[in-house]
């Protein structure tokens, strides 16, 4: 474990915001290039499914990445 | 920070579904249900206030269907057995008018509204944050302000595509902060919180943040509005920031450890820009306090440490201890050893103040003794419980410094009590204080009501993300409260502070003449008004011959 940070401080602002769209023009009112993502609960909401999704893309990537 | 309570900013997206009707006398009721439709509850708030602005419109609410807030449109007469049957996915439109015409016409404006999905015209929204990450591959930080249980994912995703997370979403599960925080750790990337409500990163401010000038004081806070506080009270004095981290309220846990604070104090140690830093938290556990305060004293740099009531008894070399967010904001300014920073010690009270306050002490009737806060600020309310208990001794809340301290009931204060409005307590289903006033006016003149009340202590915090004219909001309650005491025959003292900037979009002078408009006392940091307060407590003790 280093601790370091890098790539934030000093650099120029490039954000994406998830979520709450006043944050976003918050920082185009500062000068910040910003992409929003219009967020919607994926799998409906359902965390359990998602979960279960989330497991079986994990394991094609890995048998992907092996294969 | 203060628990924003963010989840209640989420749920869920689908068509409109079925419509009932309820007929009552001369009005009519109408919930509509969408299924599996998510809005946030900023958007949310703004389209109801919309809707109930409409003439013949009695009253209007757009709410995710949790039972909370069902129940909240239960007890306004909001609720269809539509709306009932409405899941914690669904939206629920619901509207009271005063006749058919004006309640399709209304539903129809909701639809509008909710069509245009809060964004800013011409803002391009992209579904996913990979196609987003795509479109920006050079992006650096990623702004999660979604439910707890989801938000965890998405910060993960950011974060193994290379980006600083700040996350703002409250209610992330401990272990999933653990995990997030690891892999950012070894990534030598930042995440900011979970609950991380402020931040200011480059000079530029994320979530709740106050304009400041550029300067050589960094901060690293594990305290939302002690942050904003603190770095309003530097600009003040003629200093500046060149960079303030938040970590979340959990990282100065044992069980994270202090992982972001560790990697803000390094960083700002090697930060060329920062001569002086400053470390703010709520008193952590004494293990992980150790860990930081080594880590501290192992900084090249003067740094200022404000764990809130909790005070050192060790001297150790570079570090500097202070009991209030103001004092560790002189303290900051004076280690940069100019001079014309340092200005004297605050005063509770100053110059017309004085007399105003001897007039006010002269007004309130013979059982009016007791002070009550309402907060949109946690630590600002934190604070104030601390510096008021010197005064006037046990202050009740609903985040009491002690459990045995805590309110029975969050609806009803008793004796001294201070509250935080910025808790799950008052943010079912609806925004922030900071940004939704409702509540507070509401509490206002209900605290007013009660013949005991001789002093009303608030927070107005100013900055992006807060609302457009909070002082403007407060005003009017402020008003109608002190005019009903002094219709009874006593008189109400509003003591308030503006936690804000001369740069800030709602302009800190022109709130603070708002207050006073109002008839409110106005003092420039929360710890001198909560000094005020407890003055006043103390003053009418003693003239009631009581103790003083």
């Amino acid at each position: 474990m280093t601790g370091e940070i890098s790539g934030l401080l000093g650099a120029r602002l490039k954000a994406i915001n998830v979520g709450l769209p006043l944050f976003a023009d918050a920082l185009r009112q500062q000068g910040i290039e910003v992409l929003e993502v219009d967020w919607q609960p994926p799998a409906g909401g359902d965390t359990d499914l998602l979960a279960l999704l989330d497991r079986l893309n994990q394991t094609e990537d890995d048998e992907g990445d092996s294969g | 920070m203060h628990a924003l309570c963010r989840d209640m900013w989420l749920a869920h997206g689908v068509p409109p579904t079925q419509t009932v009707r309820v007929g009552l006398p001369n009005m009519v009721v109408q919930n509509v249900v969408k299924k599996n439709e998510y809005r946030d509850s900023v958007m949310l708030m703004k389209a109801s206030e919309a809707l109930r602005s409409a003439q013949g419109v009695l009253n209007a609410a757009l709410m995710m269907g949790t039972e909370a807030n069902k129940g909240l449109l239960r007890n306004g007469g909001l609720l269809t057995e539509d709306g009932e049957s409405a899941a914690a996915n669904d939206l629920i439109l619901a509207v009271q008018a005063a006749d058919e015409q004006t309640l399709q016409q209304a539903l129809r404006q909701a639809e509008e509204l909710l069509a245009s999905r809060g964004h800013s015209a011409g803002a391009t929204a992209f579904r996913l944050l990979d196609s987003a990450i795509r479109a920006m591959p050079d992006a650096n930080l990623a702004i999660i302000s979604i439910p707890g249980k989801f938000a965890g994912r998405e910060a993960r995703q950011a974060l193994e595509q290379g980006l600083h997370v700040f996350l703002f979403s409250d209610h992330v599960p401990l272990q999933e902060e653990i995990e997030l925080k690891t892999l950012a750790q070894r990534r030598g990337l930042l995440v900011m919180g979970p609950g991380c409500g402020t931040a200011i990163i480059n000079h530029v401010g994320l979530g709740f943040a106050n304009v400041v000038r550029p300067g050589p004081i960094g901060i690293v806070a594990a305290s939302g509005t002690g942050l904003q506080e603190v770095c309003v009270l530097i600009h003040r004095r003629g200093s500046g920031i060149s960079q303030a981290i938040g970590v979340g309220g959990r990282d100065l846990s044992d069980d994270v450890g202090g992982m972001t604070t560790l990697q803000g104090l390094q960083a700002l140690d090697a930060d060329e820009e920062t001569r002086v830093i400053v470390l703010l938290s709520k008193p952590p556990s004494p293990q992980t306090a150790e860990k930081v305060l080594r880590k501290a004293t192992q900084c090249r740099k003067p740094v200022v440490v404000n764990f809130l009531g909790m005070e050192s008894k060790q001297s150790r070399p570079h570090l500097v201890f202070t009991r209030t967010l103001e004092d560790a904001a002189l303290q900051a300014v004076a280690l940069l050893g100019d001079a014309s920073h340092v200005l004297d010690e605050p005063t509770a009270i100053e110059g017309d103040l004085e007399q105003k306050v001897a007039l006010e002490v002269t007004r309130f009737a013979p059982q009016q003794r007791y002070v009550r806060g309402l907060f949109s600020g946690g630590t600002l309310c934190y604070e104030s419980m601390l510096v008021l208990r010197d005064d006037v001794g046990d202050v009740y809340s609903n985040a009491p410094l002690q459990p045995s301290l805590k309110l029975h009931d969050v609806g009803v204060s008793q004796a001294h009590t201070l509250i935080d409005m910025g808790t799950e307590d008052f943010t079912q289903g609806r925004a922030h204080p900071m940004i939704d006033p409702s509540l507070r006016q509401a509490r206002i003149l209900q605290e007013a009501g009660d013949p005991e009340v001789a002093v009303l202590l608030l927070d107005v915090v100013l900055g992006y993300g807060s609302h457009p004219d909070p002082a403007g909001a407060l005003a009017g309650a402020i008003s109608e409260a002190r005019a009903r005491v002094s219709k009874r025959g006593g008189n109400l003292s509003v003591v308030a502070e503006v936690c804000g900037t001369d740069q800030d979009p709602q302009n800190l002078a022109l709130q603070e003449e708002r207050l006073r408009q109002a008839g409110a006392l106005v003092v420039p940091s929360n710890a001198q008004a909560a000094r005020l307060a407890g003055a006043l407590v103390r003053r009418i003790a003693l003239q009631k011959g009581g103790v003083a």
